[in-house]
């Protein structure tokens, strides 16, 4: 296709292919079916846009997701009506509460039969109302293009998230002057960038006054591409800083002042100086409950900054004392200019006393685990895999599914630069990091993409390893196989008096066998011996897919933890470290 | 504390489905709503009435406020305003004991008698909530055939005013 010129007269199908093309995107992840053949015919006649072909939508937006968290750009995902897009809602809640941006275009039954209960009809519009950031169903083609770039502009901006644009049939079908709009301007929708001067100004001061200060960053960090403002501005004032699960990698996890992540499965540095911190500079998160605990004994001494470009997460589930709405980068440039301006600099003293009590607690170890066993701990396969894919250069990807996995990949993976975690950290979808990996190895097909995983996520999705095939997508996958719903598993074990209901994975299938029918390679290893070995092979192997079968403890459980509703200093730590610490 | 909250939304189709869905999904109380568009047909006015704590006043302001439909907003109880309902009753008027006991309190609450039947009125009484509730109990409960009720709208005094 050409360049859009001013008066072409296309059909909505092509208008949906050439406003894809105008706003760069490379790839859209997708399903045909009855009410987008269209738009899958105007896609056929093109070679701009790439189609992957997912064999499941829910894979179709989970890809799309990886790769707008791996690259900042929109994904796109392309779903017909009825089932097709249903599949995906998944994917679009999953989007949506880790604020990712994603364009859902889906097939809609005719203008004329909608509201007749037609075949393949559901209120696309009304079911994806509460998982998306907005929505439209498109009633005249002569808005189509209009519509999709209001799309795009809303999906991409302020606090970004996924957006559907719903298109009937005949609308597809019928023609109109293609004129792709370069500018959005809308009234009702104008986030605010900047944070307010006066807040700035207050917030220095009260960043400077601080004697135990903490920085606690999250996913608003990557998500804004402020990693190197945070970095300078931590850097300057020398404080302790953690990070959520969906912040990991926007400071480097290798340097001192990082204390680990924090939260239910945080380090005991990172809670317990988050318990004991007089000032508290949250960039970027959102308190949420997997975070804070039981909020009534959250930071209890703390004096809270709170720096988003979400007015609504501010003093949502924890009270405020100094908000600043506005993008991330601008305000942590304006907030590091504004304490350097006051010519003052941080009490060293107190800073010094603070760091000390922190080493105390560092010196726990709380991430400390059996080296000795003879059955394979997950942790030590998180360890190797950093050492394997050159963790210290941060520059591979490493997705994840949901579970005990996921956690132990964020406590044992030191993640060093943003973009690099790609995790389902809101909703917690288990399915999500074969697909996600998808996304990442398409926006970086020379890059190392590692997926961690579980034996029961990953069974979620695992059609996609024909997709795999297809697009010769050289993922590698590191199944932590305990033969257990492990997370709930380990839930059962401590509040249920272990009675296992239901977390069991009986009936498991050959994971080599079942890899190397699509065309794979599968490796099965059940000795701590031959873990790195495995691996080192695996990862050689540079234009291949290859599944880790790493047969694990199966009793392992994750620590430290802070079971639902108690308090940041409630921690339960590794049985072995219990007597020691607390 | 009840709030009386205006929303200024962009007149497109589902604008009303997202605030009420928005309502539901956070679990805000929600006492009563009206919605109609304004002298601009691009835009719609909604009134709404809902009941919170400050700190749960203040999220729905804000959640309201990042629906992308809506354009402005103003909680009108934080400062002087001017609030109002509409109630229609069709009461018995069969006899004239009847008529004249539903003539009687439409004067006394200032409404009006917009429809005469054979054997019924029906009566119009504008005001605050309190007022019309105060009406809906002088009425002898045996003689109410119908109420409908709008649910409050409001509008600020003075110089506060919600425009775009």
């Amino acid at each position: 296709m050409d360049m859009p010129t001013e008066s072409e007269v296309l059909s909505g199908a092509e208008i949906v292919i050439r406003s894809l093309i105008a706003e760069d995107v490379e790839y859209v992840f997708g399903y045909p079916g009855g009410t987008v053949l269209f738009i899958y015919d105007a896609l056929f006649k093109q070679d701009k846009v790439k189609h992957i072909l997912v064999r499941h939508e829910q894979a179709a937006a989970h890809a799309a997701d990886g790769y707008a968290r791996a690259t900042g750009k929109p994904g796109v995902v392309l779903v017909t009506s009825g089932p097709g897009a249903t599949n995906s809602v998944t994917g679009i809640a999953t989007a949506y509460m880790d604020s990712i941006p994603l364009v859902i275009i889906s097939g809609q039954v005719p203008t004329t039969l909608i509201g007749n209960d037609a075949f393949q009809e559901v209120d696309f519009v009304g079911i994806t109302r509460p998982c998306v950031k907005h929505n439209f169903l498109v009633n005249d083609v002569k808005k189509l293009a209009a519509t999709l770039k209001k799309a795009f502009h809303i999906a991409t901006t302020g606090r970004p998230g996924p957006v559907v644009v719903d298109i009937p049939k005949d609308i597809t079908a019928q023609m109109a002057t293609f004129d792709y709009p370069q500018t959005v301007e809308m009234r009702s929708y104008k986030p605010v960038v900047n944070g307010h001067p006066g807040q700035i100004r207050r917030a220095a001061e009260l960043i400077l006054s601080a004697k135990k200060p903490v920085i606690y960053s999250g996913g608003g960090v990557v998500l804004g591409n402020a990693s190197e403002e945070l970095t300078e501005f931590t850097k300057m004032l020398g404080y302790p800083i953690t990070q959520t699960l969906m912040g990991l990698g926007s400071y480097p996890a290798t340097d001192q002042q990082f204390i680990g992540m924090l939260g239910m499965h945080g380090t005991y540095e990172a809670n317990m100086a988050m318990h004991e911190c007089d000032v508290l500079v949250a960039v970027g998160a959102r308190f949420d409950d997997r975070v804070t605990g039981d909020v009534k004994k959250f930071c209890p001494d703390a004096k809270i900054i709170h720096i988003d470009i979400d007015p609504a997460s501010i003093s949502k589930n924890v009270q405020i004392d100094i908000p600043i709405v506005g993008s991330v980068d601008k305000v942590l440039r304006e907030l590091t200019r504004a304490v350097k301006e006051t010519l003052q600099k941080p009490d060293a003293e107190a800073l010094a006393a603070w760091w000390k009590q922190i080493e105390e607690w560092r010196a726990i170890h709380c991430l400390y685990y059996d080296k000795g066993s003879d059955l394979i701990k997950p942790q030590y396969v998180i360890e190797k895999l950093w050492e394997v894919t050159d963790g210290a250069s941060g520059d591979a990807f490493i997705t994840s599914d949901v579970g005990q996995h996921q956690m132990w990949a964020a406590q044992y993976y030191k993640f060093v630069k943003p973009r690099r975690w790609i995790n389902s950290g809101g909703l917690g979808t288990m399915g999500f990091g074969l697909p996600s990996a998808m996304g990442v190895q398409l926006a970086h097909p020379g890059a190392t993409v590692a997926c961690v995983t579980g034996e029961a996520s990953f069974q979620m999705c695992l059609q996609e390893l024909s997709t795999c095939k297809q697009f010769d997508l050289p993922i590698k996958i590191l199944c932590l196989n305990n033969r257990y719903m492990g997370m709930v598993r380990q839930w059962q074990e401590m509040f249920y008096d272990k009675r296992y209901s239901h977390s069991y994975m009986d009936a498991l299938p050959d994971f080599v066998k079942l890899v190397e029918s699509y065309g794979h390679v599968g490796m099965r290893i059940d000795k701590p011996a031959d873990v790195e070995g495995a691996m080192r092979e695996a990862f050689k192997m540079k234009d291949k897919l290859v599944f880790l079968d790493f047969i694990t403890d199966q009793a392992e459980n994750v620590y430290p933890m802070i079971a639902a509703g108690r308090g940041q200093h409630e921690m339960m730590l590794s049985p072995n470290k219990e007597e020691e610490s607390i | 504390m009840r709030h009386i909250i205006s929303v200024l939304l962009e007149n497109e189709a589902g604008a009303l489905s997202r605030v009420a869905g928005l309502f539901t999904a956070r679990g805000y109380n929600i006492e009563s709503l009206t919605v109609a568009p304004t002298e601009d047909p691009s835009l719609s006015r909604m009134t709404l009435v809902t009941r919170g704590s400050e700190s749960v006043i203040e999220q729905i302001t804000k959640q309201l406020n990042k629906l992308v439909d809506a354009v402005k907003l103003v909680d009108l109880t934080e400062g002087l305003h001017i609030e109002r309902e509409l109630l229609l009753m069709k009461v018995k008027a069969s006899n004239n004991n009847q008529r004249e006991e539903a003539k009687r309190l439409v004067d006394i609450f200032q409404g009006r008698i917009i429809e005469v039947s054979e054997n019924s009125y029906v009566l119009e009484v504008t005001g605050r909530g309190e007022k019309i509730e105060a009406f809906i109990k002088a009425i002898e409960p045996s003689l109410i055939i119908e109420v409908v009720r709008t649910g409050a709208s409001g509008i600020g005094r003075g110089n506060r005013s919600l425009q775009v």
